[in-house]
């Protein structure tokens, strides 16, 4: 693979290990992302691909290795700081604010990239009222990268008011709002229709390309993963058991018994 | 089961619709109160009520935000109203109670505002925080813990005895008239203020990005980390503002009884977490209604209900009335007359 192992890596994981009751979600992973790319990271189910995310944000702390975020540790900070350093992610089973406006979903996201805290808030003073205007306009403009879906009226409805398809589309606004370099996306397609799929590939590639993400992008859907990543890893209970282009990748051997379920 | 609530359920109608008629009948042979002393039931009632609001709010609040009731919000409400007693009789001394009322009342509400909040704050910080891991059920005993411990408190520093407030001027003594109502001034100012508050509160939460923090956080902790809010920040601040809440609460209550002491915030903190009930835990606009009506229950309840039946003495049956309403609402309507307000976990 030609240009991704380039000067320094974004993210460089080394040996990670997390166990869940003797359940080894991760056994040893070893792998990093550089700036620009998009990877995708496959598996059957159970293979540790959302542990692996929710180790990286701090949800749970690695029992093992090292996780290595712009050439500094991120193992044992707490979620809120591990997004402040710059990595987002969405949930496989999307999780908003539901009870929250749409545009409030994607202001709260922001309050890590505020600087006036809760005395100022409750005083109105006009640093406070500017900041409030710079990240209003900033989540409307973050909502306006789905086309018209959540712009407009919707911007003032509940969470809880939208589809299926938009709900998830605002979960990935949502982290995007957080202003990171590393977005995680945990299978951003799962339950679309085949056209809501084709566009939102096209948007992961757009989040690159136009925004200047880094993505790493968990994904079942095989369409998906040829026509947005650049490298694929493959994990099979908590372990890499391949590594590199989705055309490498799925011709390989181990690859196609893991998911085959060979002996 | 179900028929023994179904009973439950028909008899307490029927009891009810005996309790009013009997009342209605004693009223039109001309027995019972008569219209101003219903008016001044309902006005108490009122002003009563909006004051368990307030510390409703700090229930209802800390509930959405970790899910457990913090029994200790009675005396947050009762330290803000200790407090008060002193800076109010230092400025009796000094005079300025009798020579400027409006500064005086303010500094005595700052205090206590001030001392709640700091109460409230440092009681999560020592008793709640460290247990925010374990189940909810474990809070929530320490919460009745640290409610003794601060009564106790209270009371080997101050003393037991009731420590009454100075007099308020006569302007608050006298009546005022308010659409045609003759209203006594102490009670309006008491629900003018009540409400002023909880306006406030509710823009806070709403339009605030402080209260946009709590919001989020009181619907998923996890997510409102992972999304880069201080979480810990902001439940400091949701304890701080439920503080505030009972600070002001705190002075309203001298306004009405005058008397504080260490078992002050007893009663009221129940009564104020029946309120938060009634209104639907989590549902503030509920803790804030739920507060009103309560206060409404027990101040016309004993009057409009139980003289029906001609038990005397109805008036010292309040609490009765009060917690039966709390059973009523719990057997008719068990999330509350405006419904719980469910965070992501909850309604998973």
């Amino acid at each position: 693979m030609p240009g991704w192992r380039g000067a320094e890596a974004m993210l460089e994981i080394g040996g990670l290990h997390k166990s869940f009751g003797g359940v080894h979600a991760l056994a040893g992973v070893d792998l990093r992302v550089d700036e620009g790319e998009i990877v995708s990271v496959i598996g059957p189910n159970g293979a540790g691909k959302t542990s692996f995310f929710n180790v990286v944000t701090g949800l749970y702390p690695p029992d093992g290795g090292d996780i290595m975020f712009e050439g500094r540790s991120i193992v044992g900070l707490e979620s809120s700081e591990i997004t402040e350093a710059g990595i987002a992610r969405t949930f496989q089973n999307v999780r908003l604010f539901l009870n929250m406006t749409v545009l409030e979903n994607v202001m709260v996201a922001q309050h890590c990239r505020t600087r006036a805290g809760a005395f100022r808030a409750v005083l109105r003073t006009p640093f406070l009222r500017r900041e409030e205007a710079e990240i209003e306009t900033r989540a409307k403009e973050t909502l306006a990268f789905f086309g018209t879906r959540l712009v407009g009226y919707r911007f003032d409805q509940p969470a809880l008011s939208l589809s299926y398809a938009n709900r998830r589309r605002l979960e990935i606004a949502r982290a995007m709002a957080t202003r990171p370099k590393l977005l995680l996306l945990d299978e951003p397609v799962a339950g679309m229709n085949p056209r809501e799929t084709a566009e939102l590939t096209g948007l992961i590639r757009k989040l690159r390309e136009e925004r200047g993400f880094t993505v790493v992008v968990i994904e079942h859907d095989m369409r998906v993963v040829r026509d947005v990543s650049d490298r694929v890893i493959v994990l099979d209970h908590g372990v890499k058991i391949a590594e590199g282009s989705y055309d490498d990748v799925s011709s390989n051997e181990a690859v196609i018994e893991a998911y085959l379920g060979g002996s | 089961m179900d028929t023994f609530l179904w009973i439950v359920r028909v008899g307490a109608i029927i009891l009810l619709i005996w309790g009013v008629a009997g009342t209605v009948v004693q009223g039109l042979s001309g027995q019972g109160p008569t219209g101003e002393a219903w008016r001044d039931l309902v006005v108490a009632g009122i002003a009563q009520g909006a004051m368990y609001g307030l510390i409703a709010l700090g229930y209802s609040m800390v509930y959405g935000v970790l899910g457990f009731i913090n029994f200790a919000h009675g005396e947050v409400f009762m330290s803000g109203g200790m407090v008060g007693f002193f800076v109010a009789n230092y400025l009796w001394e000094v005079r300025l109670w009798e020579t400027n009322f409006v500064l005086a009342i303010l500094l005595v509400l700052l205090s206590s505002i001030l001392t709640s909040t700091l109460v409230a704050v440092i009681v999560e910080r020592i008793a709640y925080r460290p247990l925010r891991a374990s189940p909810r059920l474990i809070p929530l005993i320490t919460s009745i813990g640290i409610s003794f411990f601060l009564q106790y408190t209270f009371a080997g520093l101050f003393g037991v005895a009731v420590k009454n407030y100075p007099p308020p001027p006569d302007s608050l003594r006298s009546r005022v008239s308010l659409l045609g109502l003759e209203i006594e001034g102490s009670k309006l100012l008491v629900i003018v203020v009540a409400v002023a508050t909880m306006v406030g509160l509710y823009l806070f939460v709403e339009k605030t990005r402080t209260g946009r923090s709590i919001r989020a956080v009181a619907e998923d902790k996890e997510i409102a980390a992972l999304m880069g809010i201080d979480v810990n920040r902001t439940i400091v601040a949701t304890f701080a503002v439920g503080g505030a809440m009972a600070g002001v609460a705190g002075t309203l209550w001298a306004l009405l009884f005058r008397g504080v002491s260490f078992i002050t915030g007893f009663l009221p903190g129940i009564k104020a977490f029946t309120a938060a009930v009634l209104g639907g835990i989590g549902n503030l606009p509920g803790a804030m209604a739920g507060g009103v009506l309560l206060g409404l229950f027990e101040g016309v309840g004993p009057q409009l209900v139980l003289a029906g039946f001609g038990i005397p003495g109805v008036s010292q049956l309040k609490d009765v009335v009060a917690f039966t309403a709390l059973v009523l609402v719990l057997i008719f309507k068990p999330t509350g007359l405006f419904g719980e307000r469910l965070s992501a976990e909850d309604r998973a």
